[in-house]
C-alpha cells in the first residue's frame, strides 16, 4: 500500500507526461503481480463496487474527531475532494504500520465488506485507518469514494506498459479496454494475445478541432467529408456469434439498444464498426417537415440529443421508450474485417469494405454516414451551415489515405463545427469547485432578464482561463448577498457570454430550457447587466433549433 | 467606548489615538511587521519593532520611523502600548494594548513553532484577542517542520543528482530567509532572485547571520546556475526569466500546499506545506491561553472560525479587514 500510495504522490504532483510514465515504469517494474493488475484496473476506471456508502465515513470520522458536522462542510468545501478531507482531518496516528498490507489485500477485504454489517464495515475502516499514515489513509479513502483522476490518461498508462514489458502502444491499449475482471485477471494473462477477450473493442480514433481555415488542409480531393453527429461514439463487434455494443468511455451498452440486436445475425463473424449511437426517426414514422433538408434522404432523420438522453441510464428500455427515442448507429469506419485488424489499411479501403457490408445488409438500424462530394472548400462551407438544421454538429474530415490511430492526434482527422449559439447572462450563484480548483468559486449559475427578474437557465464551468477564474473568485468573495451552505448568492453585475451547442425544452429547470454543452465564451466586460439577453430570446432558440 | 474599534481605515483605538496596519494613509500607525498588506504607504508616523525597521525603510524608503524593543512601552494618551513575539516573520510583532487596567492585544500575523529567525512567539494575557485565521480550518494541522525541511532536502538532493536545478517559490520576505537554513544544509549552492536579494542584502546589513547566497544576475551564463537551488517569488512561475534555469523543478512553500488541488492548481512539481501562520491547533490553544473573554477574528476562514469558537463557548465576531487574501500570492516588493 506504501508503494502504491507514493505512486499516486508522485504522479499527482508530476507536471509532465514522461515523469508519469516514469513513475507508472518505475512501480510496475517492483509491484507484485495482482498490485499491477489492480493498478492497470483503477487507472483505467475499474474500480471495485462501493461498498461502504460516503456518509458512513463522514460519519466515522466526526466521531473521531470531535468536531460539529458543519465544520466537515465547510473543510469539505475547501479541499474539494472527501477522500483528502478526512484524511486531513484525521489526527497522526501513533501506531501507523507503513507498508504492511499491499494494495490488492486492501482492495480484496473492501470487496468482501460489501455484504457485511455496517457495525463490521466501521471496525475494519477505522482500524485501516488507526494503522495508516497520512499518503495510506488518502489512497486507502479513494478506494472506497471514487475514481483516480489524478492525471493519468490511458495514453500514460499504456506508454508506461509498452515501456515495460517492449510491447507496441497500440497493442497493449487493445488488451487493457474492454471486458476483463482485474479479481480473476493474472497480470501476464492481460498481456498475452492468446487470451484476449472476444468482446474487446479497439481504443478509438479522436479529431481535434480544425484551428485554421479548412482551404489549409490542401487538396480536397485527398479528404473525405462526412457530417458530426452529436450522440454517443460507439463500436458495434461481432465475433464468436455474439454482438457487443461498446461506448467511448469503454462501457458495455449492448443490453441498452436492442433495435441492434437484428445486427447479431447479419454481420458476419470478425466484423468491428466505429460509428455513432444516435435517435433517429424513420421516413415511415416522420411526420411532415417543411425544411425538406435531410442528410439520410428518404431512411429518416437524426433526433436531438436530448431525445438520446432520455434512455441513456434507464434500467429497463421499454416499448415506449423504443418508440419515442428510436436508435440507429450511423457507421463511420470498418476497424475488422473477417477476423484481422485492418486499421493501418487506408481510409478510402476501409471505407469501400464498409460500404459493401451495409449495402449487403440493408438494414435501416445500420446506415453508413453519407459522404458529402463537393468539389472545393467554398461549396463545403456553404453546405456546413445546413448542420443545424440536420441536427448535425459540423463537419468531419477525413484524409482518405489515413490509417486508424489511438487517441487524439493532429494531421489526419479533423472536426470543423459550426460556431455555437450564444447568449448573454449575468452570474447569480457561485460555488467552489473541486480538484484542481477547489477553495476557488469556479463553478457559476448564470440567469437571464425576465422584465425585473432574473431567471436561472443554466450553469457553466468552464471557459475561463486561471488568471480569469482568480478574478472572479475575487468578485464572488467581495459581493455575496447570501450563502446557503456551499453556494453563495452574488450581487448580479458580472456578465458572461455563454455558448452552448444546443437546446431542448425542459420542465425540470424554471427556465423551461436545457442547453447542451454550456460553457463560458468569454467575460463581457463591455456590457452591463442591463445588457443581457432575456428569456423570450431563450423561448425564441428553442422555437428554431429547439425541435 | 471599544479600546479598539474597527474602522475603514483599519483598527483604531480612539483615546490613544493611534492605528494598527491601517490601510489607508493616518497620523499615527503603529506596524505589526512589514509585509506590505500590514505595512502600507503613506502614513505620516509609524512605529515598530527595531527588528522591523529596516525593512521598512526598504520597502517604504526614508519616513517618520520610531522602533522599540520586545516588551518596551510606548505612552499615547495614557494608553500603554508594547510589542511582543509574533513568530510570523522577522521582527513581527503583537501589539499590546493597555488603557485603565484593560488589555487588547492585535496578534498580527502568527505562528506558533519557533522557526529559530523570528523570535519564538509569545502568549500575552488579555481581556480581547484580535486574532488572525488564514489556516482557521482543522484540515490545516502542520506537520512538523523538522519533517517539511527533510522532504525538501531530499527533493532537491534528488534533482541534483539528476543534473536539474530546484526552484523554489517562497515569500521574499519571511519564508525566503527562513528555509535558507535547511537548504544549505545540503551543500548545494543558492541563489536569490532580485526581490528576495534586496531583503537578504538588508537584513546582513543590518547584522543578521544568513547562509550564504547569491544574487541571480542577469548576465550570468546559464551555466553557473546549473544544479542549484533557486529562491523566487510566485510571481515569476512561468515567466520567460526562468529559461535560465532549464532544466529544472518548481516546489512550492505554503500553507496552501497542505491540500493536493492547490499544488495542481499552480503546476507546480513539488509542494512543501511550510507555513509563517498558526495551524489551527496553534489558533485555538493561542486564544485559550491568552484567557481572553472575547475574540474578533481578522483575515482567512473567519467566519466558521468564529462561529466555531462561539460553539465552544468563546465570544466571538467576525470583523472584515482589507489585510491580502494570501491565496492570491500577489506579492509586491
Amino acid at each position: 500500500m506504501k508503494q502504491f500510495a507514493a505512486l499516486v504522490k508522485t504522479i499527482g504532483t508530476s507536471t509532465g507526461t514522461n515523469d508519469k510514465v516514469q513513475a507508472l515504469v518505475d512501480f510496475f517494474s517492483v509491484a507484485i503481480e495482482k498490485d499491477k493488475v489492480w493498478v492497470i484496473a483503477i487507472f483505467s476506471g475499474r474500480r471495485p463496487k462501493r461498498s461502504v456508502k460516503t456518509s458512513l465515513l463522514t460519519e466515522w470520522c466526526l466521531e473521531i474527531i470531535n468536531l460539529p458536522a458543519w465544520l466537515f462542510v465547510e473543510s469539505y468545501s475547501t479541499v474539494g475532494d472527501l477522500a483528502e478531507t478526512i484524511a486531513l482531518l484525521l489526527p497522526e496516528s501513533p501506531t501507523a504500520i507503513q507498508g504492511e498490507e499491499s494494495l490488492h489485500f486492501y482492495i480484496e477485504q473492501l470487496m468482501q465488506l460489501e455484504k457485511k454489517s455496517e457495525a463490521q464495515k466501521k471496525d475494519f475502516v477505522v482500524q485501516c485507518w488507526h494503522n495508516m499514515d497520512w499518503d495510506e489513509r488518502f489512497v486507502f479513502n479513494k478506494l472506497i469514494t471514487g475514481n483516480f483522476r489524478i492525471g493519468v490518461s490511458q495514453k500514460v498508462m499504456v506508454n508506461a506498459l509498452s515501456k515495460l514489458i517492449s510491447l507496441d502502444a497500440n497493442i497493449i491499449a487493445h488488451r487493457i479496454s474492454g471486458n476483463w475482471d482485474p479479481a480473476t485477471t493474472v497480470f501476464h494473462e492481460l498481456m498475452n494475445e492468446s487470451t484476449l477477450d472476444h468482446s474487446r473493442p479497439y481504443p478509438f480514433y479522436l479529431a481535434y478541432a480544425l484551428e485554421d481555415v479548412p482551404a489549409s488542409l490542401g487538396d480536397i480531393a485527398d479528404w473525405q467529408a462526412e457530417w458530426k453527429w452529436d450522440g454517443i461514439r460507439g463500436q458495434i463487434i461481432k465475433r464468436n456469434d455474439e454482438i457487443f455494443v461498446w461506448s467511448r468511455g469503454e462501457e458495455l451498452m449492448t443490453e441498452k439498444f436492442p433495435e441492434y440486436f437484428i445486427l447479431k445475425d447479419l454481420l458476419p463473424n470478425g466484423t468491428v464498426l466505429d460509428g455513432e449511437i444516435l435517435s433517429f426517426r424513420m421516413n415511415k414514422f416522420l411526420p411532415q417537415t417543411d425544411n425538406g433538408e435531410n442528410a439520410f434522404g428518404d431512411a429518416g432523420m437524426v433526433l436531438p440529443f436530448s431525445i438520446l438522453q432520455t434512455r441513456i441510464g434507464r434500467k429497463n428500455i421499454t416499448k415506449k421508450i423504443l418508440q419515442e427515442a428510436p436508435a440507429a448507429f450511423i457507421v463511420y469506419d470498418l476497424l475488422e474485417y473477417e477476423g484481422k485488424d485492418v486499421r493501418s489499411e487506408p481510409l478510402s479501403w476501409r471505407r469501400s469494405m464498409l460500404a459493401e457490408i451495409t449495402n449487403g445488409i440493408q438494414q435501416p438500424v445500420l446506415l453508413l454516414s453519407p459522404d458529402i462530394h463537393v468539389n472545393d472548400w467554398g461549396q463545403l462551407a456553404a453546405i456546413r451551415e445546413k448542420a443545424r438544421s440536420l441536427n448535425s454538429e459540423g463537419i468531419m474530415l477525413k484524409r482518405k489515405s489515413s490509417t486508424y490511430q489511438v487517441g487524439r492526434k493532429r494531421g489526419d482527422w479533423w472536426k470543423w463545427k459550426i460556431d455555437p449559439l450564444v447568449i448573454d447572462a449575468v452570474m447569480i450563484y457561485a460555488q467552489k469547485g473541486s480538484g484542481r480548483r477547489s477553495n476557488l468559486y469556479t463553478d457559476y449559475t448564470f440567469a437571464v432578464k425576465d422584465g425585473e427578474k432574473l431567471v436561472s437557465f443554466t450553469k457553466a464551468y468552464s471557459g475561463l482561463t486561471d488568471k480569469e477564474f482568480a478574478a472572479v473568485d475575487h468578485f464572488v468573495k467581495r459581493n455575496s448577498l447570501e450563502k446557503f451552505g456551499p453556494v453563495r448568492t452574488v450581487k448580479p453585475e458580472l456578465v458572461f457570454e455563454i455558448a452552448f451547442e444546443g437546446i431542448a425544452s425542459s420542465n425540470r429547470h424554471k427556465s423551461g430550457v436545457a442547453l447542451r454543452f454550456p460553457r463560458i465564451n468569454r467575460w463581457r466586460k463591455d456590457k452591463k447587466p442591463a445588457e443581457i439577453n432575456t428569456l423570450y430570446d431563450l423561448q425564441k432558440m428553442l422555437e428554431i433549433y429547439g425541435k | 467606548m471599544a479600546l479598539i474599534q474597527f474602522t475603514d481605515r483599519g483598527l483604531f483605538c480612539p483615546q490613544g489615538g493611534f492605528y494598527i496596519d491601517p490601510w489607508r494613509p493616518v497620523d499615527r500607525a503603529v506596524i505589526t511587521h512589514a509585509h506590505s498588506d500590514h505595512a502600507r504607504w503613506g502614513n505620516k508616523n509609524y512605529l515598530c519593532h527595531h527588528h522591523t525597521l529596516p525593512i521598512l525603510q526598504l520597502r517604504l524608503g526614508p519616513n517618520n520611523f520610531q522602533s522599540v524593543d520586545w516588551n518596551e512601552p510606548v505612552f499615547m494618551n495614557g494608553v500603554k502600548v508594547s510589542l511582543h513575539p509574533a513568530g510570523h516573520i522577522i521582527g513581527s510583532s503583537q501589539v499590546r494594548v493597555e488603557y485603565q487596567g484593560e488589555v487588547w492585544v492585535v496578534s498580527g500575523d502568527y505562528k506558533c513553532e519557533n522557526d529559530g529567525i523570528s523570535e519564538q512567539f509569545e502568549v500575552v494575557p488579555c481581556n480581547t484577542f484580535i486574532t488572525e485565521s488564514t489556516f482557521g480550518l482543522p484540515i490545516y494541522t502542520w506537520k512538523p517542520q523538522q519533517e517539511i525541511y527533510a522532504d525538501m532536502q531530499q527533493w532537491i538532493t534528488q534533482l541534483n543528482s539528476e543534473g536539474k536545478t530546484a526552484v523554489l517559490t517562497a515569500y521574499s520576505l519571511g519564508k525566503a530567509q527562513r528555509i535558507l537554513q535547511p537548504i544549505s544544509e545540503t551543500g548545494i549552492p543558492i541563489f536569490l532572485h532580485g526581490a528576495v536579494y534586496n531583503v537578504h542584502r538588508t537584513l546582513l546589513d543590518a547584522g543578521w547571520k544568513l547562509p550564504a547566497a547569491k544574487r541571480v544576475e542577469l548576465d550570468a551564463p546559464k551555466e553557473s546556475f546549473k544544479k542549484s537551488v533557486v529562491i523566487v517569488p510566485g510571481s515569476v512561475i512561468g515567466s520567460p526569466w526562468m529559461k535560465r534555469f532549464s532544466p529544472y523543478a518548481v516546489g512550492s512553500c505554503s500553507g496552501w500546499m497542505q491540500v493536493r488541488g492547490n499544488v495542481r492548481r499552480r503546476n507546480v512539481d513539488a509542494g512543501f506545506p511550510l507555513s509563517d501562520h498558526a495551524d489551527w491547533n496553534g489558533l485555538l490553544q493561542t486564544i485559550k491561553a491568552t484567557g481572553a473573554d472575547k475574540v474578533f477574528v481578522t483575515h482567512g476562514f473567519q467566519s466558521a472560525f468564529s462561529r466555531y469558537l462561539n460553539e465552544i463557548g468563546i465570544e466571538a465576531g467576525e470583523v472584515k479587514t482589507e489585510y491580502a487574501d494570501e491565496q492570491f500570492e500577489n506579492e509586491t516588493i
